[in-house]
């Protein structure tokens, strides 16, 4: 036995199942055969160009007397065979369209029942039951049971698949596997699975491996879950949230209705009031004349009221200032009067009592007899009996009298002048 | 009439509140919008509590028929 690793070139595989080819580098190349029994043991296809490591054995071909080696094992070089296996399953069925959204199916809302198609031992059914019980109490869940590695993996993940389409029962499928290498999760890479997860009419989600890892059976399912818990928690809804959203709804139902009928009781109540019963009119009228009666009442026994107040201040000031007491002011005041009369009287009478012997005096003092007594005369015309002032009014021969301090003489002019002189 | 699910039943009880809420019908709707809310609302109610827990093993017997049997949950 020989390992070589080279470049095939020139590959045949004709119907007997046999890959012929050559395999080369940049030196030499040799005819190389892999039987159909080995080629099936491969995870990938041969193709042109490809670079493997190879292991077989030297033989002759006998017709041309040429050198061939036989395969019995091949993997490709640099990467892994399950690798390569994968990325070509990937692609094959992309272009098949298996992992197109047009194929999907929505989540149910509520499951009736939840498959699970799992290793009924181990962590991950417990997992997912735990969360199922936690989040929706009662819920059923149907578990599958298969081996999740191992040869007998495929075949058991695709009878559970047929199953419970079979059935029919559950609402959703989960098909769930805890992490592994790529070689664990070989089962969940298998064309056959991915087949059967696409002709699923349940609806499916792939809970396999890591986070990060892909499995050909994520990208086939309708939904793909990181993990078996995180299956669990996107099928399946929280009780407790349904039934507050119920019950929210059934109290605003309830709150709703309340309003209606409120809202037309208030127009009832209303339209009552606007439609007035005769007889309960007149009633209302009587009440309110009654009401009015009331009011008057009370308004000229209040205005009579203040009438007699205003009557009572009205005689108490009266009272106050009555005829009596007016009467003896006035009688103060005529007293006051009187005796300013008096003492005026009496000032005016002294006053005259000084002014008569004022007058008195002067008229003792200008008296013609005194006058006379002190030798003067007063001489008057006999005619007319006026005083002679001034001898031009004199003529001769005129009788006149002259009055002396002792008796009279009657007197003629002989002649008369005036003179300046006083004398 | 399709059968009704939960999901289906919610989503009338929501219309059927809204359409309450908006004040716009008349009493004799109203109570109809009303009666069927709490039929609905009920339903609900029900599909929420009606399952009984219920954890089975599906085994598919050789014969092709198959066999539910309680499933042993450990943390039950």
């Amino acid at each position: 036995m020989v390992w070589i690793s080279a470049e095939i070139s020139n590959l045949k595989v004709p119907s007997s199942g046999h890959a012929y080819f050559a395999l080369k580098d940049k030196n030499a190349q040799i005819a190389a055969v892999m039987f159909r029994g080995q080629l099936k043991q491969l995870k990938f296809d041969l193709r042109d160009g490809m670079s493997l490591v190879g292991l077989g054995r030297i033989s002759v071909y006998e017709p041309r007397g040429t050198y061939q080696i036989i395969l019995e094992y091949a993997e490709p070089m640099g990467i892994g065979a399950l690798q390569i296996a994968f990325e070509q399953l990937k692609q094959k069925l992309f272009d098949e369209g298996l992992f197109s959204d047009e194929h999907k199916s929505a989540l149910p809302f509520l499951p009736a029942r939840v498959g699970v198609i799992t290793s009924p031992t181990g962590a991950v059914v417990q997992d997912i039951l735990s969360i199922a019980q936690r989040r929706f109490p009662n819920i059923q869940v149907a578990i599958y049971p298969v081996r999740v590695q191992g040869v007998e993996s495929v075949g058991e993940i695709v009878a559970a698949i047929e199953t419970a389409n079979h059935i029919g029962r559950d609402d959703v499928l989960i098909l769930a596997r805890g992490g592994g290498s790529l070689e664990d999760l070989a089962p969940f890479n298998d064309e056959r699975v991915a087949r059967a997860i696409f002709n699923s009419k349940i609806p499916f989600v792939s809970a396999v491996g890591h986070e990060t890892d892909f499995s050909i059976a994520d990208f086939v399912a309708d939904f793909r879950a990181p993990t078996p818990s995180a299956a669990a928690e996107m099928v399946i809804p929280i009780k407790n949230e349904l039934k507050s959203r119920c019950a929210g709804l059934t109290g605003r139902a309830h709150r709703a209705m309340h309003i209606t009928l409120q809202a037309l009781r208030n127009q009832i109540v209303q339209s009552n009031r606007m439609l007035v019963h005769p007889g309960r009119r007149v009633q209302d009228m009587r009440l309110h004349l009654d009401q009015l009666a009331t009011r008057l009442r009370r308004d000229l026994l209040a205005r009579r009221q203040h009438q007699r107040a205003r009557f009572e201040q009205a005689r108490s000031r009266i009272i106050h200032r009555g005829p009596d007491r007016v009467l003896s002011l006035q009688k103060a005041n005529v007293d006051v009067l009187r005796i300013k009369l008096l003492q005026s009287t009496r000032i005016i009478l002294l006053k005259h009592h000084e002014r008569v012997g004022a007058a008195q005096a002067v008229l003792k003092a200008v008296n013609p007899s005194s006058i006379l007594k002190r030798g003067y005369s007063i001489t008057r015309t006999i005619a007319h009996r006026k005083v002679v002032m001034n001898a031009n009014t004199l003529y001769p021969g005129q009788p006149l009298e002259i009055q002396l301090a002792e008796g009279r003489a009657k007197v003629m002019v002989q002649s008369a002048s005036q003179s300046n002189n006083e004398d | 009439m399709a059968k009704l699910t939960f999901e289906k039943a919610l989503e009338q009880l929501e219309k059927i509140v809204e359409t309450m809420e908006s004040g716009a019908l008349s009493l004799e709707q109203s109570l109809k919008q009303f009666e069927e809310g709490m039929q609905l609302s009920q339903f609900c109610a029900q599909k929420l509590d009606e399952t009984e827990k219920k954890i089975s093993l599906i085994m598919e017997k050789t014969d092709g028929t198959v066999e539910e049997i309680p499933f042993e949950d450990h943390n039950a």
